[in-house]
């Protein structure tokens, strides 16, 4: 008995979190595929109607563009936050005095919600109000800097926003990796006379090869839940200029009482994600001899 | 054990009997009035709920125009635990009766008499099935012109009271270097002007048939063309950077001289009076409807609750709710009017005289409308997809056959 | 080259000094661009603090990036003790020790799980047992507007509805995948001849991981805490959805306080408010930052 429990321990302890994962994770994305097939409103119900829910999503010029910011936002906000992120980290990494503060400072925006960053933006980036008008009152009267109201731009300033939250969280990490790199190899590529930037280029940033995927995992998952940043920002606008899935599935759901749309776009999201995490998941994490 | 089971028994009858003989009337208010003034306006009437032996327990939730409250009301009813009372309006009232959720106080309607005392179009809203179901709270008129009195006076302009004199008013103000209209791009701020457009210049026959009985003759109609048409007109009167402004930054502009004028309900008021101006001389209100009134209803709707104290709460709260006092004193706070027809206005300040006045010759002539941006005509799924139209218009160079077209589409996709 | 009547050491001497001129303008450069990046992340703290030390009537008519001309504090008082969130106006202070009541045992537990299957999943490993960890990874990755509907179904039918522990529920279970991953990752650096080591020697699963793998823990578990309390403090959706009245999180009275849709608006004390919300989670990256840092650096975003 004892030794049955003895070998059986490891996933007794893990059992309780795995069935709160299938239960709140998988049961609940099979519920929302479910419904995704009714045509619930402001209440699930659960007669099934068959794919109109699709078709309607289909032909909604909404959802295209909730899409197609989806992935000019995820693009963007993922490479600027790493080339961001990555740069902070080696200008930090040569011994800076003042490390510390600097770090906090890149690093605090992760600590705000964005219910309130997200008004000082709006101020700091509309034309009448921040940064245009400042640079016009020092005289520089022809200074543009109009993205926020300009429908086809708007989905830009969503990008600064977010690189501005996200960046610093990726800074540390690379930080990180930057601080465990052998010294070793380092100092003796010194001593055979390579410069500094050929240094970091050929040896050091490739073998954080692994840092560059645990960011790449942090960041998407960022953009695709990416909910506060849009709401407080623009509101989804100009007209609806700056959807995303994330905001469009919410409206759906909540504004317009809505949910069978809501889930079947919410499915829609759902086959994103898994396209992109699971062959993350399935190259991390296959058998490896190491 | 004898002895015990005994004790246990009578302890419960006597704590059923306890329960029974006071039911103390208790209510959770789920509401989205948080600024200092609705919530000063709102505190009235706990505080008359109280003094009448109850006890209420606040539950706000702001944000988005009741956006955030209703993800938290659909939580609370998924979840079983739907508060006791919930700031609802227009067809959503329906909507949730639909669904099975809500309750019923129709016997305090009928020993308050609510029949007589509320105008019949607004009566249907609170009705589910012939019983009422929800108790007013006010009146808010949507289609308002706010107009900076300075300005016009200067400009030798009256307050508009139809789109072509807005129009032609817009255009001196634009000859003479100022802006005329002050806008916030947001998507609901869009809707407001449209419906206002919208009655004003197709009259309230072709408002009831295009944006409350959704008639595709009317959808495509040239008037709603037309509409369309002013709608970019009106795009023109805007300054460049009213993309996502609040609503009460553009009342600001008004305020400060910035701009001539502002279409909002009339909420907008309350930010004139908080920087000192008086209606009526400061700021002067108008509507360019021609004897139209759009009004956006709040209300309370009761819930599926169980214990009768929180029933006993509901009945004590619809009773108050629609009592003098409190109606008077909110509305007064809030900027808006009296849902009930017999409170005196004496004490309301000009713009809300003006809206009851108006109100009353609406009520005569036919003309009450529902408001469309504010929920009160459509169902949320319907009102949303006209509005993803309107907004998108507004906000790019679609053209009016354009807009027209994808109208009559997603109206018809929405049902 | 081209200099041919220079000696050697006088050649040397220029070449040092022009790598010194070299270098010190590269660290100058380098300041720069580093005040640079500064001046972008603190902009908006900056807007934020300005406007909530000005009157509302100079927020009126000013413009909204200048100083303020007097500085004046009663937002701040007003938006701790005194704002209208709803009916009552006591400000953020009673929401404030909710939203403690909450975080604090939910960051506690869902830290704890993670380090319990974090080294399961690294030194424990059985058939499938990667293919478990891959499914709750997989959970980190849903969005949360998706399951508050069934969310909300399931905390009725388990009678925690609109409670501090059902919200905490949805934290832990919602924080699992993420605390688990950092754990994990940290604990497989760890040899596992270790392990066998402590076997041999008849220690069983509980007696390895608190006196060997606990112990060498506090970097990750300042990583994992710092990520968990920013995530349950800064949460806004989940806390609007499963709370009523009295277990409101102090973002819903934030959301209260600043968006108010009929109202006069306030952004001094909006600004204020916000600021407070976020002092906690500030204090704790200001405080807790090297050790991040650290943290990371012990190995939790190795692969």
């Amino acid at each position: 008995m004892t030794d049955w429990l003895e070998k059986h321990v490891p996933k007794l302890v893990l059992a309780p979190s795995l069935i709160a994962i299938f239960v709140f994770v998988y049961g609940f994305i099979g519920w929302t595929a479910y419904v995704s097939f009714t045509k619930s409103r402001l209440l699930p119900k659960y007669d099934l109607v068959g794919p109109i829910q699709y078709e309607k999503l289909a032909n909604s010029p909404r959802w295209e563009v909730a899409l197609t910011n989806l992935a000019i936002f995820g693009i963007l906000f993922i490479l600027f936050a790493m080339v961001i992120g990555l740069i902070l980290a080696i200008l930090l990494d040569q011994k800076i005095r003042t490390e510390g503060p600097l770090r906090t400072i890149y690093l605090y925006p992760m600590a705000l919600s964005f219910i309130v960053t997200g008004t000082a933006w709006k101020w700091i980036l509309n034309p009448g109000l921040g940064i245009e008008s400042v640079f016009r009152d020092m005289g520089f009267e022809n200074f543009t800097f109009d993205w926020l109201v300009n429908p086809d731009l708007a989905i830009y300033t969503v990008v600064i926003a977010g690189v501005w939250q996200s960046s610093g969280f990726v800074m540390a990490l690379f930080l990180a990796g930057l601080r465990s790199v052998d010294g070793e190899i380092i100092r003796a590529a010194m001593v055979d006379g390579i410069s500094t930037p050929r240094i970091y280029m050929s040896i050091i940033i490739p073998s954080m090869a692994p840092i560059f995927l645990s960011s790449f995992i942090v960041l998407s998952h960022l953009a695709i839940k990416s909910f506060d940043l849009v709401i407080a920002l623009t509101g989804g606008g100009p007209g609806y200029a700056t959807d995303l899935p994330a905001t469009f599935m919410y409206a759906m759901a909540f504004s317009r009482g809505d949910i069978g749309q809501a889930a079947s776009s919410a499915t829609v999201m759902m086959m994103i994600v898994t396209a992109i995490i699971v062959p993350y998941l399935y190259s991390e994490l296959r058998p490896r001899h190491d | 054990m004898m002895k015990k089971m005994l004790m246990v028994t009578s302890a419960l009858a006597l704590g059923l009997a306890t329960t029974a003989a006071k039911a103390d009337p208790e209510a959770e208010v789920l509401h989205w009035w948080t600024s200092g003034g609705e919530a000063a306006a709102v505190k009235v009437l706990m505080e008359e709920f109280n003094a009448n032996g109850g006890t209420w327990t606040d539950m706000p939730v702001a944000g988005g125009g009741g956006d955030a409250a209703m993800t938290a009301l659909r939580a609370r009813v998924l979840s079983g635990n739907a508060p006791t009372a919930v700031q609802l309006k227009g067809p959503s009232i329906q909507e949730w009766y639909e669904e099975g959720a809500l309750g019923n106080i129709q016997d305090v309607a009928e020993a308050e008499n609510w029949d007589e005392l509320l105008p019949e179009a607004i009566q249907y809203h609170l009705k589910c099935d012939g019983e009422y179901c929800a108790a007013p709270v006010n009146i808010h008129r949507i289609d308002w012109i706010w107009s900076n009195s300075d300005i016009l006076d200067e400009a030798g302009i009256e307050p508009p009271k139809n789109w072509d004199e807005f129009n032609a008013a817009a255009e001196k103000l634009q000859g003479m270097g100022i802006l005329p209209l002050a806008h916030g791009g947001q998507a609901w701020q869009d809707a407001t002007l449209f419906e206002a457009v919208a009655v004003g210049l197709g009259g309230p026959d072709f408002y009831r048939k295009a944006l409350v009985d959704l008639d595709q003759d009317a959808l495509k109609s040239d008037t709603m063309k037309q509409v369309f048409d002013q709608m970019r007109t009106l795009r023109g009167y805007v300054d460049d950077n009213f993309s996502g402004r609040d609503w009460n930054l553009a009342t600001a502009m008004v305020i400060n001289g910035e701009a001539a004028f502002q279409i909002m309900g009339d909420w907008a008021k309350g930010e004139f009076i908080a920087a000192g101006k008086e209606p009526g001389k400061d700021f002067y209100c108008s509507s360019p409807s021609g004897g139209a009134y759009l009004y956006n209803v709040d209300s309370f709707a009761f819930f599926n609750v169980d214990g009768e104290d929180r029933q006993a709460g509901q009945k004590l709260l619809a009773k108050l709710t629609m009592g003098e006092n409190f109606q008077k004193v909110f509305n007064l706070n809030k900027g808006s009017i009296p849902a009930r027809l017999d409170v005196s206005m004496d004490e309301f300040e000009f713009c809300g005289r003006q809206s009851n006045a108006d109100l009353n010759e609406a009520i005569d002539n036919g003309f009450l409308l529902p408001s469309y941006a504010h929920g009160m005509a459509l169902r949320g799924a319907q009102a949303g997809a006209i509005t993803d139209v309107v907004t998108a218009h507004f906000n790019s160079d679609m053209s009016a056959e354009q807009a027209v077209e994808q109208l009559a589409n997603a109206v018809a996709a929405s049902q | 080259m081209t200099d041919l009547s220079l000696n050697d050491a006088q050649m040397d001497e220029r070449a040092s000094r022009n790598r010194l001129m070299k270098r010190v303008a590269l660290r100058l450069g380098l300041y720069v661009l580093l005040i640079l990046f500064a001046l972008y992340y603190l902009m908006p703290l900056f807007v934020m603090v300005v406007t909530s030390l000005k009157s509302l009537d100079e927020i009126r008519t000013g413009s909204l990036l200048s100083l303020p001309r007097e500085i004046d504090f009663s937002s701040w008082g007003k938006a701790w003790s005194s704002a209208c969130t709803g009916i009552q106006c006591e400000g953020l202070r009673p929401y404030f020790w909710n939203s403690v009541m909450l975080s604090i045992p939910a960051v506690a537990i869902s830290t704890l799980l993670g380090a319990i299957n974090g080294y399961v999943l690294a030194q424990w490993r059985f058939k499938g047992s990667n293919i478990l960890f891959a499914l709750m990874l997989f959970g980190c990755f849903i969005p949360f507007q998706v399951v508050l509907l069934p969310m909300a179904i399931t905390l009725g039918a388990l009678k925690i509805a609109g409670t501090i522990p059902g919200l905490m529920l949805v934290h832990i279970v919602y924080g699992i995948g993420f605390t688990t991953l950092f754990f994990r990752n940290f604990y497989v650096t760890i040899p596992v001849e270790l392990v066998k080591a402590a076997k041999v020697d008849g220690a069983g699963f509980f007696r390895i991981f608190f006196s060997i793998f606990l112990p060498v823990s506090p970097p990750i578990i300042v990583v994992t805490v710092i990520w968990q309390f920013t995530q349950i403090w800064n949460d806004f959706l989940f806390g609007v959805s499963f709370s009523q009245a009295g277990t409101q999180p102090i973002t819903v009275a934030l959301n209260n306080i600043v968006n108010a849709t009929t109202g006069v608006k306030e952004y001094n004390v909006d600004m204020a408010a916000a600021i407070i919300a976020a002092l906690p989670t500030l204090l704790v990256y200001v405080v807790a930052g090297k050790y991040f840092i650290r943290g990371l650096t012990a190995g939790s975003v190795k692969g």
